[in-house]
């Protein structure tokens, strides 16, 4: 499975790619959003996992632009706000949300979920 | 004192209660007196004015038409005695003018006109004839008068000058009170003559008791020197001297006010009698005169102090009404204001704790994935030897982390539902919530806490921010209330088909009855030493009205209380549209 990780942390998103590429994925990861839209013109991705709250585009907006390059694109959310079933219940978005600090398990298995045909 | 305390109004006691920005607009006891004052003043001032003047002028109109009244008779009877002594002298003028001297010193013709004259007019006793010496030369009556000689006496030289004279009462020789009148007759040749005739007095006496004194009058008549000549009824006998002031002389019926001797006010109503020597005098008693004025102004005095009552008792309880519904106005003005402020307060408590969490949250994930990175370097590469201490060490370090990411979301999740609208919730899971926040102060201070949940505690829709306040302040209170090593119990339970009730039960010091009464008062507290405000069950049960809930509680003194809270599945209309 190739994976774009998208976060303004640079520690969190170099550490998590790390960590997402020892168990065998391939991960590209950006701290902007126009360098994810520039991997995301070069390279095609099974999913995208984005923060939502970062400097200049949010992560909503960064969906929609990634959508716009690669339309079968999947998308799981990091935030570092309130609770997942806040998330789930406040947005129309049928996208999963994941709390910082993330179990990593959780997010494979949410990875695989959202990749599922 | 405790029925007085029962009949306070709610503004009476608190009038200096609040201070601060939240403090009372007015001084409601300052207002009410006001109001009452000058209403009363309003009210009162034109009534009592009113009234006294109309008392003043009704005495004065009674006073003047017993005046008159007394007038008026004293005119009367000074018109009827004047005839009664004009009408006998004409008699006797005519008499005397009629008959030739020789003919009345006929005895037998002067007893017919002596029987005449008494059947015509009564009082007639005697009469003589008396010669210009002075001699009477013919006598008819019961006395033997006939050559009696007048003609040292003061009358006979009186009636030469006037033509008649009317006597003084007295008892002359015959000892019994009478009076005399006489007319003169001068005859052509010069000479003159006196026909002359004793009058009994009482045909008199009747006449002046004729007239109609009501009360203690009395009418008698005195000479120009004082002394009594009539009987009367209630003054010194005849031939005494009145008491009063002889009056001065006056053509006219004169009154006048004076004092008798045991000091009562009197009315003396005087008239002098022409042509006579007699002063008519009627005296009344003020008092017994002004009898139906005692009657009126008692009447007056009555209306006056019903209409004062009456009116005090309006004043009051309206003005006591009025203020008291704005001091409840008042009330509930700062209660809006410090609700506005606590929720205020929440929600920027709110706001931090969600910052603080946020900004944590982002090390903490850094902490997370390098820790996770080092155990993946670990199991994943064999660089480096497996050494299940350090293993050991990076899952303490990854669990620690996750219990910080738990009281993270715990707080933003919070946070993000003080502003929250109405949404689904669960009972069950709202009140676990809340006990997380609690359940370190719980374990510090050995407090059992028993949860009974069921699981068909249904959905609802309600207010997440809401419902969250209510139980954190029930629960809050229930802490506060025991001491270490005290117990909790909460159980949530449906009840019938529309309700859910929630009931958190105590084993702290409990309240009085007198408490129990008022812990849902704005700043009523029982915590006023320890920084309460008294407004958290006020808060709490204005809240769980908003909701269309309703909260009861019981309480023992010294043994706990219990508080019921009961949540309706169906939002009131009102709420819902928030």
């Amino acid at each position: 499975m190739r994976v774009l990780l998208v976060d303004d942390e640079k520690e969190f998103v170099t550490t998590l790619a790390e960590r997402l590429t020892l168990r065998g994925f391939k991960v590209d990861f950006a701290t902007l959003a126009h360098d994810a839209l520039a991997l995301a013109e070069k390279n095609i991705y099974d999913l995208a996992v984005l923060d939502m709250k970062m400097p200049g585009t949010s992560g909503l907006e960064l969906k929609g632009l990634l959508q716009k390059i690669q339309k079968d694109l999947k998308f799981i959310f990091l935030t570092g706000h309130g609770s997942e079933a806040d998330y789930a219940a406040g947005s129309s978005e049928s996208a999963c949300y994941l709390v910082k600090p993330i179990n990593i398990d959780i997010l494979i298995a949410q990875m695989h979920e959202a990749v599922k045909p | 004192m405790s029925i007085l305390s029962h009949f306070k109004p709610a503004f009476w006691q608190k009038s200096e209660l609040s201070t601060g920005p939240f403090r009372q607009m007015f001084n409601f006891r300052r207002i009410w007196k006001i109001a009452v004052l000058a209403t009363s003043l309003v009210t009162l001032i034109p009534l009592i004015f009113i009234t006294s003047i109309d008392y003043n002028f009704t005495q004065k109109s009674i006073e003047s038409e017993n005046l008159l009244r007394t007038l008026r008779i004293g005119s009367n009877a000074r018109r009827s005695i004047s005839f009664f002594l004009s009408e006998r002298l004409s008699a006797l003028t005519f008499v005397v003018r009629e008959n030739q001297l020789e003919e009345l010193s006929q005895p037998e013709k002067l007893s017919s006109i002596l029987t005449h004259l008494s059947d015509s007019f009564n009082g007639f006793v005697d009469l003589g004839v008396i010669d210009q010496n002075g001699l009477q030369t013919n006598y008819v009556g019961p006395y033997s008068l006939e050559g009696k000689d007048y003609s040292n006496q003061g009358w006979f030289k009186e009636i030469q000058d006037k033509g008649f004279y009317i006597s003084e009462v007295f008892l002359g020789y015959r000892n019994v009170p009478h009076l005399i009148i006489a007319a003169k007759h001068t005859l052509p040749n010069g000479s003159f003559f006196v026909l002359r005739a004793a009058l009994d007095t009482t045909r008199f006496n009747e006449l002046l008791h004729y007239f109609e004194l009501s009360g203690r009058g009395d009418a008698f008549l005195i000479n120009h020197e004082g002394i009594i000549q009539t009987p009367t009824l209630y003054h010194e006998p005849v031939f005494e001297k009145i008491p009063y002031r002889v009056p001065e002389y006056s053509e006219h019926t004169e009154i006048r006010e004076e004092k008798n001797k045991v000091g009562e006010n009197i009315i003396i109503c005087s008239a002098y009698i022409p042509d006579s020597p007699y002063i008519l005098i009627i005296v009344k008693e003020k008092n017994e005169l002004m009898k139906s004025w005692q009657e009126t102004r008692l009447e007056l005095i009555g209306f006056l102090i019903f209409s004062i009552t009456i009116i005090l008792i309006a004043i009051l309880g309206f003005s006591t009404y009025m203020v008291n519904s704005m001091y409840l106005l008042d009330q509930r003005r700062l209660g809006s204001l410090h609700q506005a402020e606590y929720s205020n307060k929440l929600a920027s408590i709110g706001r931090l704790a969600a910052g603080v969490a946020h900004e944590i949250n982002n090390p903490l994930a850094i902490i997370n994935e390098k820790a996770g990175l080092i155990k993946d370097i670990i199991v994943y590469s064999n660089d480096f030897p497996k050494n299940p201490r350090i293993v050991e060490l990076l899952d303490s370090v990854l669990a620690s982390v996750e219990r910080c990411g738990k009281i993270t979301k715990r707080l933003l999740g919070f946070a993000r539902h003080i502003d929250s609208a109405i949404e689904n919730v669960q009972l069950n899971n709202i009140i676990t919530e809340v006990l997380g926040f609690l359940n370190k102060e719980a374990e510090y201070r050995s407090i059992t806490v028993n949860i009974d949940f069921v699981d068909n505690i249904p959905e609802f829709q309600s207010d997440r921010g809401k419902l969250q306040q209510i139980f954190l302040n029930i629960i809050n209170n229930a802490f506060a209330a025991m001491s270490n090593g005290g117990r909790l119990d909460i159980k949530v339970r449906p009840k019938g088909e529309k309700n859910v009730v929630a009931s958190i039960t105590d084993n702290g010091c409990g309240m009085s009855e007198s408490d129990l009464g008022k812990i849902f008062e704005p700043f009523y507290s029982t915590k006023t030493k320890t920084g309460g405000t008294g407004l958290g069950l006020s808060i709490t049960y204005g809240l769980i009205k908003e909701l269309g809930g309703n909260i009861d509680v019981t309480s023992r003194l010294g043994e706990g209380s219990t508080f019921t809270i009961t949540l309706p599945l169906q939002l009131p209309h009102k709420s819902a549209e928030k």
